[in-house]
C-alpha cells in the first residue's frame, strides 16, 4: 500500500495539474479554434449560436397508447417545450405488434405502442407535422417508423420539404450498447442506408441518422471512449454510404450526432468541442468534403440517467442541472434533461416539468447563453480539449487497426471495453474512491420517497382492441401484395423506403413489415460477453 | 446424492423480456465471478421456458433476473411458473433492476427470494446471493 496521494484525474482518467497556464496550450490556438460556424468548428457549428436561436428543449416522452402520448406532447408544448422527442415501447422498437405472444406486459410501458400508421396519426393528432421538429428514438425498426410518420404527414397534407426532425437510426450503437438490434449487421446497415438515401432525396430538413455515443456512455464507457467510438461509427457509416454510391456532400450535412452529458463539467464541455474538431478533420481531409456544412457537427445532448441515484432522488435535480450546463457550455443544438425520479420509474408529469424548467432557467436566468463558446481560451479547457482529442484519435486508430468498428462489434470487442469500464466505475464507487453523494458518502436513509408514475394498466388492452379493429377493417389482399413487393425490394437491394410506406398506407402493421424483413434477413444473436 | 459442499455457487443470470439494458447484469456477473461464483449469463430476450431449461441444465444454485423496463413482476411470475414446470421449484429466484419499493413486496409475495433495486450496494448484493446459494446447499443435503 502506497501512502502517496492518488493522482487527480478527470472522470475519464486524464491526469490533472493543479493549475494551467499559457504553456499548457498548444501553439496555433487560433487555428485550432477557428471562428464559430467555420472549420474546424471547435467553437460551434453556427456563426450566431444561441444569440440567434437557443437550443431546442426536447424532453424525451412517450408512454401508453398514442392518445396518452399525444396528451403528454400537448402538455409539453403548452409548457414552452420547443421540439418533440418520441419514446417507443420495446415491442415497437423490436418489431412486434402489441398482440404478439412474445410480448410481456411491455406494451406502452417505456414508450408509446405503434402498430400501424393510424397509431402514428393519433400521436400527432392536432399537431401539424410540417411545423414541428421531432426526434425519434428508434433503430431496429427505424425505416418502418419513418415510413409511418411520412404517411401520417401525407394524410395531414404536410409539405414534405418542411418535415423536420431526426431519426436515431444508428444500428451500430445498438450492437455496441443499446441492444435493440433485430437483423444481422450487414442487413441492418443496408436499411440505415436506405433511410439516409431516401432522406437525402426527399426530406431536405430531416436528419436520417443520429450517430450516437450516448448509449455506450450510459452503458459504462468514459468520455474519451464515447467520442472515439462515435467517430469510428461515423467513419463506418460514411464508408457504407459511399460504397452504396451516395455522394459525401449529399448526405454529410444532414448527419446528426448524439452525446451524453455527465458530471465532470469541464471534461464534458471540452469533449464535444474536441468531437466537432475531429469530425471537421474527417470530413474535409479524409472524405474530401466540398461543402463546409458537411464538416459541421451538430448534436443532441442527452443528460445522463446512469449518473442519477435511487438514493436521495432530489439530489438528481442538481446533477441534471450541472449536466445541462455542460451541454450548453459545449454548444448543443438540442438538450434533454432527465427527470429526478428516473432511477426509479419513468418520470411523472411534475418531474418532467421540473426538467424542462431546469433548461429554461439555464437559458434565461444564468446568463451562460449570452456569449458563444464562453470557455474558449481557458488554459485548462483548451488543454483538456486537445488531450481528449488526442486520446480519442488513438482509440479510432485502434479500431481501424482491428478492422473497423463493424468487424470489432462482431467479435464483441468494444462491448467488452464498455462492460469493463462499467465494472471499474462500480468498483470505484464500492471502494469510495469515486464519491457518489448519498450513496457512498453523506448517506442518509430518511429521504422522502417521491411519488412515482403509474402506467395505466388498461392502456395495453385498449391498444390491442384498437389493433384488432384495424386488422378486421383492412383490405387483406392489398396488404399481402404490398408486403410481397416489399420482400422483392429487400431481396434485390432497391431502396425499401417507398415500399414500406406503401405497406403502411394499405394497413400493414409494424410487426408484419418487420416479419417480412426477418424472413429475408434473419435475426441476430450477440456474442457472449465472457 | 450429496457430495458435500460445492466450492463455487452456480448462478444463472438472464434478461427476460425485450429490455436491452445490460450494464447492470454484466456488472453483477463480473462481481459474482470475482467473488468466486460460476456465472452463466444467458443473454437478452430470454423466455421463461429458456431460463428454466438452462437453470436445470446448468444445475443452478440461484437464478437471477435483471429487468429495467418495468415488467419485473410479470417476468418473475412467468419464470417461477416455468421453474415449477421443470421441477425446479426450489431453486431460488432473485430479481434486480428498476424496481419501485412497492414492487419489492409484490415480488417477495410471489416467491422471489431476494430483490435488488437500483442502488443496492454491489458488495451487499454479492453477499446476499452467496448466502442464498449456501442455504440451498444445506437444504439440498437434508
Amino acid at each position: 500500500m502506497s501512502s502517496e496521494p492518488r493522482a487527480v484525474v478527470t472522470d475519464s482518467g486524464i491526469p490533472l495539474d493543479p493549475v494551467y497556464d499559457a504553456a499548457s496550450v498548444a501553439a496555433d490556438l487560433a487555428g485550432r479554434l477557428g471562428r464559430p460556424g467555420e472549420p474546424p468548428f471547435t467553437r460551434g457549428p453556427y456563426r450566431t449560436m444561441y444569440r440567434e436561436r437557443l437550443w431546442s428543449m426536447r424532453q424525451y416522452a412517450g408512454y401508453g397508447s398514442a392518445d396518452d402520448t399525444n396528451a403528454r406532447f400537448r402538455y409539453l408544448l403548452d409548457q414552452g417545450q420547443t421540439a418533440l422527442s418520441v419514446a417507443f415501447d420495446l415491442p415497437t422498437q423490436l418489431g412486434y405488434d402489441s398482440d404478439d405472444e412474445l410480448v410481456l406486459s411491455e406494451v406502452g410501458r417505456v414508450g408509446v405502442a405503434i402498430d400501424s400508421v393510424e397509431d402514428m396519426e393519433a400521436v400527432f393528432a392536432g399537431l401539424p407535422i410540417d411545423q414541428l421538429s421531432v426526434n425519434f428514438t428508434i433503430n431496429g425498426t427505424a425505416p418502418i417508423i419513418l415510413a409511418f410518420y411520412l404517411v401520417a404527414a401525407e394524410r395531414q397534407g404536410a409539405d414534405m420539404a418542411q418535415v423536420a426532425g431526426t431519426l436515431q437510426n444508428d444500428i451500430l450503437k445498438e450492437f455496441l450498447a443499446r441492444k435493440t438490434f433485430i437483423f444481422p449487421p450487414d442487413h441492418s446497415i443496408r436499411l440505415v442506408a436506405d433511410v439516409v438515401e431516401y432522406c437525402s432525396e426527399h426530406l431536405p430538413r430531416f436528419n436520417g441518422i443520429s450517430i450516437t455515443g450516448y448509449h455506450a456512455r450510459e452503458a459504462g464507457c468514459d468520455a474519451i471512449q464515447e467520442i472515439g467510438l462515435t467517430m469510428a461509427s461515423a467513419i463506418a457509416y460514411t464508408e457504407a454510404f459511399l460504397a452504396r454510391g451516395l455522394e459525401f456532400d449529399a448526405f454529410a450535412p444532414r448527419l446528426s450526432f448524439h452525446f451524453s452529458s455527465q458530471l465532470d463539467l469541464f471534461e464534458e464541455a471540452s469533449k464535444v468541442r474536441a468531437a466537432r474538431r475531429m469530425w471537421s478533420s474527417l470530413a474535409l481531409e479524409r472524405f474530401g468534403a466540398q461543402k463546409e456544412t458537411s464538416a459541421r457537427l451538430r448534436f443532441f445532448s442527452g443528460c445522463s440517467g446512469a449518473t442519477l441515484t435511487a438514493q436521495q432522488p432530489l439530489n438528481n435535480v442538481v446533477r441534471s442541472t450541472l449536466q445541462c450546463l455542460a451541454a450548453v457550455l459545449g454548444g448543443a443544438q438540442s438538450i434533454h434533461v432527465m427527470g429526478y425520479d428516473e432511477a426509479l420509474e419513468i418520470p411523472t408529469e411534475e418531474s418532467v416539468r421540473l426538467a424542462l424548467r431546469t433548461q429554461q432557467i439555464i437559458a434565461h436566468e444564468s446568463g451562460v447563453a449570452k456569449v458563444i463558446d464562453p470557455l474558449a481560451g481557458s488554459y485548462f479547457v483548451e488543454h483538456l480539449t486537445d488531450e481528449i482529442e488526442a486520446r480519442a484519435w488513438e482509440l479510432v486508430r485502434r479500431v481501424e487497426e482491428g478492422g473497423g468498428l463493424v468487424e470489432l462489434l462482431a467479435q464483441g470487442v468494444p462491448q467488452r471495453w464498455v462492460a469493463e469500464s462499467a465494472y471499474r466505475y462500480e468498483q470505484e464507487v464500492r471502494s469510495g474512491e469515486r464519491v457518489k453523494v448519498g450513496v457512498n458518502k453523506y448517506v442518509d436513509d430518511d429521504g422522502v420517497a417521491p411519488p412515482l408514475f403509474e402506467v395505466d394498466a388498461a392502456s395495453a388492452a385498449r391498444q390491442r382492441e384498437r389493433l384488432a379493429a384495424r386488422l378486421a377493417g383492412r383490405d387483406g389482399a392489398a396488404v399481402a401484395a404490398a408486403l410481397a413487393t416489399l420482400r422483392t425490394a429487400l431481396v434485390d437491394g432497391t431502396n425499401s423506403m417507398p415500399h414500406i410506406m406503401q405497406a403502411g398506407r394499405v394497413g400493414a402493421t409494424l410487426g408484419e413489415i418487420a416479419d417480412t424483413m426477418r424472413e429475408v434477413f434473419g435475426v441476430y444473436r450477440e456474442p457472449q460477453p465472457w | 446424492m450429496s457430495t458435500g459442499v460445492r466450492p463455487r455457487p452456480r448462478v444463472v443470470l438472464a434478461k427476460p423480456g425485450l429490455d436491452g439494458h445490460d450494464r447492470g447484469v454484466k456488472v453483477v456477473g463480473m462481481a459474482l465471478r470475482d467473488a468466486g461464483a460460476e456465472v452463466v449469463y444467458l443473454g437478452l430476450q430470454q423466455t421463461a421456458a429458456q431460463i428454466a431449461r438452462a437453470a436445470a441444465a446448468e444445475d443452478a444454485d440461484v437464478i437471477g433476473l435483471s429487468v429495467l423496463s418495468g415488467v419485473h413482476v410479470d417476468a418473475a411470475r412467468q419464470v417461477l411458473a416455468a421453474c415449477a414446470g421443470e421441477d425446479l421449484g426450489d431453486v431460488p429466484l432473485v430479481v434486480g433492476g428498476t424496481i419501485p419499493p412497492a414492487d419489492v413486496t409484490r415480488l417477495r409475495d410471489l416467491g422471489v427470494r431476494d430483490v435488488f433495486p437500483v442502488g443496492t450496494p454491489l458488495d451487499d448484493l454479492v453477499a446476499r446471493i452467496f448466502a442464498i446459494a449456501a442455504e440451498e446447499e444445506v437444504s439440498d443435503e437434508q
